[in-house]
């Protein structure tokens, strides 16, 4: 952290940092809020995900690296595609087999069912790839200076930019999907009434596969942008992220869409700003406390529609 | 993606069809190992390095071919038998039971539990573990009254248990003070903090709820492991007092703080050290059991009947002039207090608390046993704490694989019984005219 906390300077820093942590956040929050807005469960394991995501990155780097392939761009855009499909697919499986069995029983049961996938997902990456914390070497190195004639100079780095320009194409991508296709009409469909939605010839099963896919890649999106940014993946960066994300997209209005993006961008935000004045320590603590009172004055999250029961 | 396998098939499917559907979940399998079995990620101090091990893709889908194989031949085969043979003698033994069954199952647990440290085969080791499965029981029980009676979903339990663990040993540290007068304080503090958590965020709906506990355990936690000048921090804080038998230090005469007199000394025996973990057993026993009767007697009061009532249908109970808000806070502190003593409970057996005690496993854990005991059922709590702490507790040698086993039991079990091990609600109220068929179907 920087030796003067008071200038303009500083807070561009934070809010650049901010900014980058929540994309991440929001990449996550948008598996939350889709699963829930359609099958109106706590996809707890989606944390775990994007863990398995970081480390089927970290796995496709190395790789790459053993075919000789280390030009960073191009290293780059491989990896992003091996771990979303392949991350994807860990993503159907746990719907195929720890959730859809459990639709339409007691509304607890497919919760537990996912911690307890949560459990699994965390344990299987233990055993099979060690306790021990993974480090990569800085692949994307420098930045642009800002600010350069200021006594704190402002820098935003190459990979903060990539990491807000790939959430920002992926999120406008998959605002897009949602609107226009098929798929996301039906997704619209599914989330208002799943039993008109497969009455009107719906794929109600293909549908929420599709949904867990969707989540889960881009989940893998945002474990390969950590893993780049911080450098170090273990198994159980999955478990505080993902309930960050969960927040971000109660935050923002759980089922929402654009709700998760802003939800997320804010979590970070008020994580970075938090550190950067106040002390690191407390930075969970911050986030869930604003959490607790926008609740409170606000129970269906910002962008969120009230719910109206009807007897 | 691939299509959907079908899981069962109503007409009996031929062998290719089966073998099919055997290798597309072989080939999902193998999808998912290749990355993270194929592959070993070796962190040395180089730098990190990539171990080959694809043999164990083909290992791995080969495995799930033959598992799916015999699973889909054993719906085929055995399934249809079990249905016929031996369901219609379940259902009848079930029918033939007196409806006070599970009662007197309840009293024959409660007198096996007593019984249990003179039993021939109960040694010191025996006994640690049943003291530490009546813990997970009790920490259910009073879940149960927030989950299962008020039907609040609350993802952070484990941060009362921890206030409950916390006070006790600040306050016998600081201030002196035994564990008796503790007992009732930990629990009022850990009621105090349901209250000061719940009066802002009860108002939500279910879900919302168990994110904010959820956050609240974690904020806990961290407060603990940040604050060191009070908690220790991730050190956690050592040397908290042992239980007194109400006032006399259980320990050998020569360590005894001078003056006072040992329990040994008092009742004129010999000292040993198991009279300590007896001592233990009995102790979270009677507050096991303190729980339950607690929860046993409430249900009839009016304020169990509301929480009951509101759990089923909230709106209604507004209509009917039922403050929900109070209601559910009354579920929130009560449940928290039971947290409470056992956490003060815990602190005093441990000798040692960190926050490392206090993790969200843990209210998963709990909240689990809760689930799949039934919610709301009191035995099926105990069956679940037995098959979720003390299986694992017998495979400790293993302890790489147990988590890892009790994740995937978690999820198998929810599969086999969505509704929980013991779904069977008994209701607390019957009119007593209305035939008793009609009022347990309109019950469920």
């Amino acid at each position: 952290m920087g030796a003067r906390q008071g200038g303009m300077e500083y807070f561009l820093q934070q809010l650049i940092n901010g900014v980058t942590l929540g994309a991440t956040y929001g990449l996550i929050a948008i598996g939350y809020t889709m699963v829930y807005g359609i099958i109106g469960m706590i996809n707890f394991a989606h944390g775990d995900i994007y863990m398995v995501g970081a480390f089927i990155s970290l796995v496709g780097f190395l790789l790459l690296g053993f075919f000789g392939i280390t030009y960073v761009p191009l290293a780059c855009l491989l990896v992003l595609v091996f771990a979303m499909v392949f991350t994807a697919v860990y993503g159907w499986a746990v719907e195929r087999l720890a959730y859809r069995p459990l639709r339409g029983s007691q509304r607890l049961a497919p919760l537990i069912s996912a911690i307890g996938v949560s459990i699994v997902l965390q344990n299987f990456v233990q055993l099979s790839q060690g306790a021990r914390v993974k480090p990569l070497q800085p692949m994307i190195n420098g930045g642009i200076t800002l600010v350069p004639d200021a006594d704190f100079p402002v820098t935003i780095s190459y990979i903060k930019i990539m990491i807000i320009v790939t959430t920002v194409v992926l999120m406008a991508g998959f605002t897009l999907i949602i609107k226009y296709t098929s798929l996301g009409r039906a997704q619209r469909a599914a989330e208002q009434d799943m039993t008109m939605a497969s009455l009107l010839g719906v794929n109600v099963d293909r549908t929420i596969s599709a949904t867990f896919v969707i989540g889960a890649m881009l989940a893998a999106v945002a474990g390969l942008m950590v893993t780049l940014y911080y450098g170090v993946v273990d198994f159980y960066i999955g478990f505080i992220v993902g309930i960050k994300a969960f927040t971000a997209a109660v935050l923002g209005g759980i089922g929402s869409v654009p709700g998760a993006m802003l939800g997320g961008m804010l979590i970070g935000l008020i994580e970075a700003f938090w550190s950067g004045y106040f002390s690191i320590e407390y930075k969970d603590v911050a986030a869930f406390s604003i959490l607790v009172f926008v609740l409170i004055f606000r129970p269906t999250g910002l962008l969120g529609k009230p719910e109206i029961e009807k007897v | 993606m691939k299509a959907d396998m079908p899981a069962t098939n109503r007409s009996r499917p031929s062998m290719s069809a089966m073998l099919r559907d055997a290798a597309a979940a072989a080939f999902v399998a193998a999808l998912l190992a290749f990355p993270l079995l194929g592959f070993k990620l070796n962190a040395t101090a180089q730098g990190l390095h990539l171990d080959m091990r694809l043999s164990w893709v083909p290992i791995a889908a080969g495995i799930v071919f033959a598992g799916r194989l015999l699973l889909t031949l054993g719906g085929q085969y055995v399934a249809p038998i079990i249905a016929r043979r031996v369901a219609p003698d379940v259902d009848a033994i079930r029918r033939r039971l007196p409806s006070r069954s599970a009662y007197m199952v309840g009293i024959a647990m409660a007198a096996v539990a007593i019984a249990l440290p003179w039993l021939p085969f109960a040694d010191r080791n025996l006994i640690d573990k049943a003291t530490l499965i009546l813990i997970y029981v009790m920490l259910g029980w009073g879940l149960n009254i927030v989950v299962g009676l008020a039907g609040l979903l609350d993802l952070g339990y484990v941060a009362f248990y921890a206030v409950g663990a916390y006070s006790y040993a600040l306050l016998s540290q600081h201030f002196g003070l035994s564990f008796w007068i503790c007992l009732p304080l930990a629990g009022l503090l850990a009621g105090a903090f349901g209250v000061a958590l719940g009066f802002p965020v009860l108002r939500l709906r279910g879900d919302y709820l168990a994110i904010v506990t959820l956050g609240f355990g974690e904020i806990v936690r961290e407060v603990i492991i940040n604050w060191d000048k009070v908690t220790g921090g991730p050190n956690g804080l050592s040397g908290i007092e042992r239980p007194s038998f109400f006032g006399l230090p259980m320990l050998p005469t020569s360590m005894a703080p001078p003056g006072s007199t040992t329990f040994a000394d008092f009742f004129g025996i010999a000292f040993s050290p198991n009279q300590r973990i007896w001592f233990l057993y009995y102790l979270i026993l009677a507050l096991a059991l303190a729980t339950n009767l607690f929860t046993q007697r409430i249900r009839r009061l009016p304020l169990g009947r509301a929480w009951e009532a509101l759990r089923e249908d909230e709106i209604a109970c507004r209509s009917l002039g039922i403050n929900p808000t109070l209601v559910k806070l009354s579920a929130f502190a009560i449940g928290a207090s039971f947290a409470g003593f056992a956490g003060s409970f815990f602190a005093t057996r441990q000798g040692f608390i960190s926050p490392e005690s206090f993790t969200f496993i843990e209210s998963a854990i709990i909240l689990a046993i809760v689930v799949l005991g039934g919610m709301g059922s009191q035995i099926g709590i105990v069956l679940a704490a037995l098959l979720l702490v003390g299986l694992p507790e017998w495979f400790r040698e293993l302890e790489q694989f147990r988590m890892l086993a009790f994740g995937a039991a978690m999820v198998l079990i929810m599969l086999w019984r969505p509704q929980g091990l013991l779904s069977h609600r008994e209701p607390t109220l019957r009119l007593s005219d209305v035939p008793r068929k009609l009022v347990s179907e309109s019950a469920t």
